[in-house]
Parts: C-alpha cells; structure tokens; sequence
C-alpha cells in the first residue's frame, strides 16, 4: 500500500539506467555484445590479416605476437579467421531472429487478439512446428533447400517463429484483457489501430527478452549446422565450419578449436546476460504502477 | 479494564525505495486491550496495513522497524525470525483481503486448516483433523466431514474466507489481526462474515485488530477504533465517540465525505489536495497541507493525548494535545489511564 | 415524492421525453468451455432484462457479484453481443449495428470503468488517452482536438498541463478524472459507468461524485449507474434497479425504492448495509446462504432459495413484475399478494 505511494512518480528516463544497466549481468552482457557487434561490423579494419590467406610456412602454427591465435592447417590466422567468422555468424543469428520476431510477432498478436478460430487457424500449424525436434526440422529443411548462410538463417528463423508467436500470443492475452483495450473498443477504435497501438507496445516487452536470449541460441545453432557441412559453404569462414576443422588437429593445435568455441561461449552468455537485464527493463511491473 | 494484548510504542516504520525512504508509519504508540475488536482506519497508504505487517514481522527487507511492539511480555520487534515464526499462526494470527490467495490452491481446506494445528503443536494427525472439522464447523461451513476434501475453488468467496479464519483460529490466538477481511465479499456476504467475527469474539474472547477502509464496517462491529493519515495515529476513541463527536479534522473530513441521501448529488464534502508523499513529508502533523483548521504550530508533530480517559486525539487543536506537549502545564492532564 | 427540499432535484429532469435508451428482454448467456469433450454449459448472466432510461437521467444498477449487472453494462455498450433482446437507441435499434453505423453509436455513448489503473494504457501519455475517441472519430482538426483535451482535463477538474504525464504519475482519482474525460470527449449522450468510484478511497470517491454529478447536471448527461455501494446509489441515482442472478427484481424511483423496497431481497441488500453510525446495528442473521450458480439457476422465482418468505408457488411459477405505482413495480408473489385486489 505504502509502496503505491512511494513509487508513484518515478522519472520515466531514469527506467533504462535502473533497469537493464542497474544488473551487473545486464552491464556485463551490454558491453561485451557492444564490443561483439563492433568486432562483427568492423571485421575487415579489425582483422591482422586476410582470412583466406594460405600460407605453407605457418601450419599449424602456435599463437605468437603476429598471429596471437595460431594458425590452421592450412597455414591461416585464426584471430582473422574468427574475427570474420564471427561476422557470418553473428550475422545470420540476428538475422534469423529478426525474421523470426517479424513473422512470429504479428501472428501471435493476430491470434491472441482475436482468438476463438483466428487463434486456432494460426496457432495448431505454430504448435505442430514446434513439436518438432529443432535441429531435425533445421537439418531436414537444408536437405530439401540445400546448404548455405542464407538458407541456415532461414531454417533457424523457422524453428525461432513458433517460439516467438506463443510468447507474444500468451502476453497478449494478457494485456487484451485489460480494461483499457475494451475501453479503446466502446472509444471506435478499430481493431487494426487497438492491435499496433494498444497491444503491441504493452505485449512485446516478453517477446524482446526471448528473441535476445534466442540470438546467443541461434548462434549455437549455425555453429551447429555449419560444423555438419550444411551451413556456410567453405572458404567463407564460420565459427561451426572453424570447429570442425579444428576437431581432426585438437591434439595437435587445440588453439585451432579452442577460440572459436570460445567464441561461441562468450557470445551465448553475453546475449543471456543482457536478456536477463531486458527483463527486469521491460517488466510491466517495473515499468507502471 | 483488562489486560493488555498489544502495545505499539512509537513504532516508526520506513521503506528504503530508489527514490529514497518512505516514511510509512510515523510514531505510532497504542494499546489493545484483551477481549475487545480494535478498528484502525484510513485510506490506502495510510501505513494501517505497513502497521499489521511489522506487528506480525512479515515486512519485507527494504523495511526497518524502529519502536517497540510488545505482545505477551516479548518485544516483537528484536525478535529471531525463528521465534516470530512460532508465534504467527499460534499466538498471533492474520486474515488478508483475498481469500483464494490466502489459501493454497492446490490443497484441501480441511488439511490448509489441520497443517496449521500440526505446525505448531505435537499433535497426531487424527486430532488434528478432529479439531479441523470443529473449527470448519465453529466458522459456519455446512457439513464440515464432507468439504473437509475439498480444494479452495469448489468454494465461493465466503466460504473461503471462513476457511481462512478457521486456520487463523486453529490455535487460538490471543490476537487476530484481520486486514480487509470483507472488502473482497458482497454485502449480504459481508454482513454474514461480521457475524462471524462478532460471534467469535463472544465465544471465544479472541482479541481483534480489524483494518479497513470502511467506515460501515468499522461502526457495526468495532469497540474501539483508531485513525491512521499518511503514517500517523490521529485520533483513537470508542466507536460511538468517534461517529458522534470526531475531533480531529481529517477524521471529520472522512467521516463527511460519506456519500449520503440527505446531500445534494454533487454536493458531497470533498477533502481537498493529495495526500503527501511519504518520501519527503511535511513536518509536524502531515494532514496539516490539506487541514482547514491549519495553523503555523502544524509544523511540529502534535502529540496523541488523552482528550477524555478513553478519546485521544493528536491535533493542536486540542488542549490535550498542547498541554502534552507542554510538561509544564501537563499536572492538570494527569489521571488519564 | 415526501417533501424533503433536497429529494425535488432528484426527480428525472423531463420524465415525458421518450426514453434515450430502451432495452428490451435482453439476454446474455456464456456457453462454458469444458475442455476437448465436456458438453459447455451454459451460463445466464443475463436473463431477460427490460429497462429504460430518459434523457438527463440517473438509473443505478445495483446488485452482488454474479448478478448479471457488468454484463448487462458491456451489452448496452455493444462490446458484447447479446444472445436475445433489443436495444433500442434514441429511437433507433442498435442490437445488431456493425462498422461505420456501430461507430456512430459509439460516439453517444461511452463508458466508465471501475479499475482506474487498469481502464488507461499504461504507456500512452494521458493527452493521447483523452484524445483516443477524437482521433478514432476524426473529430476536428488536429488542433482542434488538442484544444478540446485541454478543456476536458480542465473539466474533470485536472490541470492541463497533465496532457504530457504518463498514468503511472497520477493517483488513483486523478486517473479515473482521465477515463471520465476520456469518455466525455465525443460528446456522448449516455455514459455506462460500470463500479466508478469503487476501487476510490472515501475521500477521493466523494471528489469523483461530484464531478460526474456536475457532469450529468450540467451536460444533460443520461448515465446508467452500475455499483454494488447502496449508499452511493442512494446518494447518486434518479431511479433504481435492483438485479439478482441476471433478472431485475425490483425498479423504481431510488427514494421510493430505499425508503419502501416490496421485493426481499432488496429488503435483505438494505438491511446488509454496514452503516457508519454504531446506533444502526446490523440485525443479526441476516441473508443465509449465497447466491446460486447463474449456470443452473434455480426454478421459478431465482431468489426463492434464499428467500424468508417463499412459497410453494415461487419454485414453480417465475413471478413477473408487480406495478405498485409511481413506476415502482417488484418481481415477487408474495409481495404481489399484498395489493389490494380491487
């Protein structure tokens, strides 16, 4: 009760600060993807040296100052490597989510909006993807597609839609049962306008959070992919490509494995991190009342 | 008069929020007596519930407590989690506002009401159950033996809140602190829970605290009632003095503020401004922003004085209240109980 | 009328004019969903209502939880479809209104809600609120609409400079002063409060009670009262309409209906008030028992379960309502028995 009181009149510009950037997890996680996505989009200034470059007299060759990474069998700088690597990866990981949250987040609003048989025309097909195993759907789709970024990033963004649509679907029937959507109806509000202006802006906070959290995931999965083969083709580099590569020399040269699986490691919990901090930023209950 | 069952000396209570401390409850002191139902009133954010709350040490963490609240010879403010524990649900024990979640949806009533028995005396589980259906049947739940089984939704508002006070009553507490406890319920049912209440503090003499916002309720089943504005006690006198001759000018405020046939639709006494924020409140008497009767000595807390042995009031208004404050004239006010 | 000076205002300003709003055995049931194969039951929340009210008029709508009172509200405001009945508007039936013509319905009538924290979008600034059935209307020019917000905030008794604040900022009264702004902004000729002023403190309530009787008195406005608080309706309303498990039982001009109430339960709603005055003890005993199922209603007369006074006739026959003059009239046998039969 007190509380209510108290609370009352928190400034609105100060909510970002408290929010996400008032965990440490949330710092943590907004730093090292500020400098990730940097690293991506700067690739070609950043990296020492050509990726594909081979050369015979460095073989495998342990990290020194020029090359702190080591390089490949094939003679390449893996911190270049990586580093480029890193661009395709983090690449098709924002981009299949991003698709997936385009498609999967009108649908989820459509069917928890109206639901009755709006709702179950677009969530049983949702629902039978979703049954599915997620890799064997990925894995299945290139068979028939064939290999490639592009074609993984679609694939990953097929598993992501469901998952996204049920978030959004579920925190939409939350806030269309809130008094001021019935009132926006008796105020002649259409519903397309109640939908982008009332329903979307409260019911995608849930959404945001989980399409972070599903970008660290979707990296993972392209690693995955392109480690058996069928994501990026070769010479492009990938973290997954670069994993199975390092696999036959890990005895040998694990520097070769070891960093771009670490890689992976630090961009997975580097996107948990900063969920984790969009959650306490987008809570309703944070945000109101 | 009989004993004392609890006594608030100047307990303050703060909240430690981002935009700095909420002062919830401002030095409270009061005494309540054995047998008798103590109705503390006031309107939301008056620290009526903050005040229930420390008393059965269920604040959260952001709150300290200052002052002493003294039951059964314990200060319950020093108190080992693990002590208040033992306490609550035996001694001491509460009604909330809502009963479905108060009680475990997942559960039958007639064990929510047993565990409470078995939590705190080493009883075997067919007494328990025993003294469960007694208790079922003591807050008037039809056939006891049969929704003993039965889990909190097959009931309906009221007959949850009965369940309720049956496991506040398991024990027999020597204090009931009952918040809200008909706010949730219609009218016909409320009147039935009142009843209840009443009757209960016939039989068994259990000493009541009632929290509420209600006036209504407040008049129809209270001894003594108590006023609570933004944190402070403003006034505390038996029921009928309060409704006849209120004294102080916030209780006044509230009492004409009650909508009325005999007034003119549009004409109701409003009491006007907000209430304060607690984080940073006025000095002295916090309704003194919105008082009528403000003056410049608003700015020092007024404080709670025997206007009569049994109507105190905190309102430098009052000569009780000024002789209080002034030890010198003070010989005069002496005898107060 | 008794001769008290204050109830002569009180009277429905022009009690001749036809009525703004007719409704006709209006019915609402819910089929319940029992799953993949439960057959749903169905739920009557409401169950033949007829009411009316005239321009300028107060009507309250009291009754518990599960009489059918929301729902009626929600129906007259066509945010739900009725499963029978008719709603007649200024003459014009709107049961069945869509699009443009159910748009222009609207705009006349507009609701209040009960839960101020929850009838205002949380994100949208409270201008933006107010404005909402300006712009979903286009009414006026963008300008013109600002002005308007302006003057409404003003009206509702809320600084302009409000416009630009968020709900969170605003106490609980001052919101539900937006939602009544809100819902004057189109100029409605009837406003359907559903429990206003419930979730308000006393204080805060009687400042809300005020406005909307100003509101009503100077605007003309026709409101229908829908509350659980029998003071407030007492306080509020022209006339009265008690309802019990989706029927009205008893109707009638609030004084009348306060001071000499014909059907039991509105005998028993009166006699639960708490009072705030210690001299008028609750009696004791009171109603028994709760209000039954509205999915398996009972038999003739709905009350008759809880009912002092029932007869054998009230299991069988669903008593109509009785006139007991001066449009006071009670679903009741026994109470119907009374009458002089001349």
């Amino acid at each position: 009760m007190s509380l209510a009181v108290a609370s009352a009149a928190p400034a609105r510009r100060s909510l970002w600060r408290r929010g996400i950037l008032s965990s440490r997890k949330g710092r943590v996680g907004f730093a090292i993807l500020v400098g990730l996505v940097a690293v991506a989009v700067f690739a070609p200034l950043i990296a020492p040296h050509d990726p594909n470059a081979i050369d015979a007299s460095r073989i495998l060759a342990p990290p020194d100052l020029a090359h702190p990474f080591g390089s490949d069998a094939l003679g390449r700088d893996v911190l270049s490597r990586v580093i480029y690597a890193y661009r395709v990866s983090l690449g098709v990981a924002v981009g299949s989510t991003l698709l997936a949250f385009l498609v999967g987040v009108p649908l989820g609003l459509y069917a928890g909006y109206h639901g009755g048989w709006v709702d179950t025309v677009i969530m049983r097909p949702i629902d039978m993807v979703l049954a599915l195993p997620a890799m064997l759907l990925a894995v299945a789709l290139i068979a028939i597609i064939g290999p490639g970024t592009n074609i993984s990033a679609i694939a990953i963004a097929v598993i992501y839609m469901p998952i996204l649509a049920r978030v959004v679907r579920s925190s939409t029937l939350v806030v269309a049962s809130q008094t001021y959507i019935e009132a926006a109806r008796a105020r002649g509000t259409v519903n397309r306008k109640i939908i982008a202006r009332h329903v979307f802006p409260n019911a995608v906070g849930p959404a945001i959070v989980q399409a972070t959290v599903l970008m660290g995931f979707a990296l993972q999965i392209e690693a995955a992919l392109s480690f058996l083969g069928l994501g990026a083709q070769p010479p492009t580099p990938s973290l997954g490509s670069m994993l199975a590569d390092g696999r036959d020399v890990l005895t040998q040269a694990p520097w070769v494995e070891i960093f771009p699986g670490l890689a992976i490691a630090i961009t997975v919990l580097a996107f948990n991190f900063f969920g984790d901090g969009l959650r306490t930023r987008l809570d309703p209950k944070g945000v109101a009342r | 008069m009989t004993g004392t069952v609890l006594q608030l000396e100047h307990v303050e209570v703060g909240f430690a929020t981002a935009d700095g401390t909420v002062s919830a409850v401002s030095d409270v002191s009061l005494a309540v007596a054995e047998g008798e139902i103590f109705g503390l009133v006031g309107e939301s954010g008056c620290g009526k519930t903050t005040l229930a709350m420390a008393t059965m040490g269920l604040l959260p963490a952001s709150a300290t407590v200052r002052g002493a609240v003294r039951f059964e010879g314990n200060d319950l403010v020093g108190l080992e989690p693990e002590e208040l524990r033992r306490l609550r649900g035996d001694r001491i024990s509460m009604v909330f506002q809502d009963p479905m979640t108060s009680l475990d949806p997942a559960f039958p009533i007639g064990d929510q009401v047993a565990e409470t028995i078995t939590a705190h005396r080493d009883v075997d589980t067919k007494t328990a159950r025993a003294r469960a259906l007694a208790l079922l049947a003591e807050v008037g739940i039809p056939e006891p033996e049969r929704r003993y089984g039965d889990a909190p939704h097959r009931l309906s508002g009221g007959m949850r809140q009965r369940v309720v006070i049956a496991t506040a009553l398991a024990n027999e507490p020597a204090l009931l602190l009952a918040d809200e406890p008909t706010t949730a319920l219609d009218v016909t049912i409320q009147a039935q829970v009142l009843d209840l209440l009443r009757g209960l503090r016939r039989r068994l003499r259990t000493t009541i605290v009632l929290i509420t916002h209600d006036l209504g309720v407040i008049a129809q089943i209270c001894d003594r009632v108590g006023v609570m504005y933004a944190g402070q006690l403003v006034e505390v006198a038996a029921v009928a003095e309060i409704f006849r001759a209120p004294r102080h000018p916030y209780t006044q405020a509230l009492l004409a503020a009650l909508p009325d046939q005999q007034q003119e639709p549009g004409s109701l006494r409003v009491i006007p401004g907000r209430v304060p924020n607690l984080v940073t409140p006025p000095p002295g008497c916090r309704f003194a922003t919105r008082c009528p009767s403000v003056m410049d000595r608003c700015t020092v807390v007024p404080p709670l004085a025997h206007e009569t042995p049994e109507h105190l009031i905190a309102c430098w208004l009052s000569e009780a209240t000024k002789r209080a404050a002034d030890p010198a004239g003070a010989a005069a006010a002496g005898g107060a109980a | 009328m008794s001769g008290q000076v204050q109830a002569v205002d009180r009277v429905a300003p022009v009690p001749a004019a036809p009525p703004i709003l007719e409704v006709t055995g209006l019915v609402k049931h819910f089929s319940t969903d029992r799953g993949l194969l439960g057959s749903g039951a169905t739920l009557h929340a409401v169950d033949g209502v007829d009411l009316r009210i005239h321009p300028g008029e107060v009507l309250a709508v009291v009754g518990e939880s599960g009489s059918g009172k929301s729902t009626l509200a929600r129906c007259i405001l066509r945010l739900i479809d009725p499963t029978a009945g008719r709603i007649v508007f200024d003459g014009r039936d709107v049961t069945e209104l869509r699009g443009r013509q159910l748009a222009a319905f609207r705009q006349q009538v507009q609701p209040v809600f009960q839960d101020p924290f929850s009838s205002i979008d949380p994100r949208w600034r409270v201008g933006k609120s107010v404005a909402e059935a300006l712009d979903a209307f286009a009414i006026g020019t963008k300008h013109e609409r600002r002005e308007r917000v302006l003057d409404l905030l003003d009206r509702v008794g809320l600084d302009p400079s409000l416009a630009g604040r968020r709900p969170h900022e605003l106490s609980g009264g001052q919101r539900q002063r937006v939602g009544i702004a809100a819902a004057l902004a189109p100029s409605p000729k009837l406003i359907v409060a559903d429990e206003p002023v419930s979730a308000l403190d006393v204080s805060v309530q009687a400042q809300v009670l005020n406005l909307l009787a100003d509101l009503q008195r100077d605007l003309g406005l026709a409101i229908v009262f829908v509350a659980h608080d029998l003071a407030v309706v007492e306080h509020m309303s022209h006339r009265t309409a008690v309802m019990y498990l989706g029927r009205i039982v008893e109707t009638g001009p609030t004084e009348t209906v306060f001071r000499d109430p014909r059907h039991p339960y509105t005998k028993a709603l009166l006699e639960a008030i708490p009072h705030p005055d210690p001299e008028r003890q609750l009696t004791g005993g009171g109603l028994q028992g709760e209000i039954p199922s509205p999915i398996a209603p009972p038999s003739g007369c709905r009350f008759r379960t809880r009912c002092p006074v029932a007869i054998d006739r009230c299991a069988t026959d669903d008593p109509a309502m009785t006139a007991f003059g001066d449009g006071h009239a009670a679903a009741c046998h026994v109470a119907a028995a009374t009458l002089p039969t001349d």
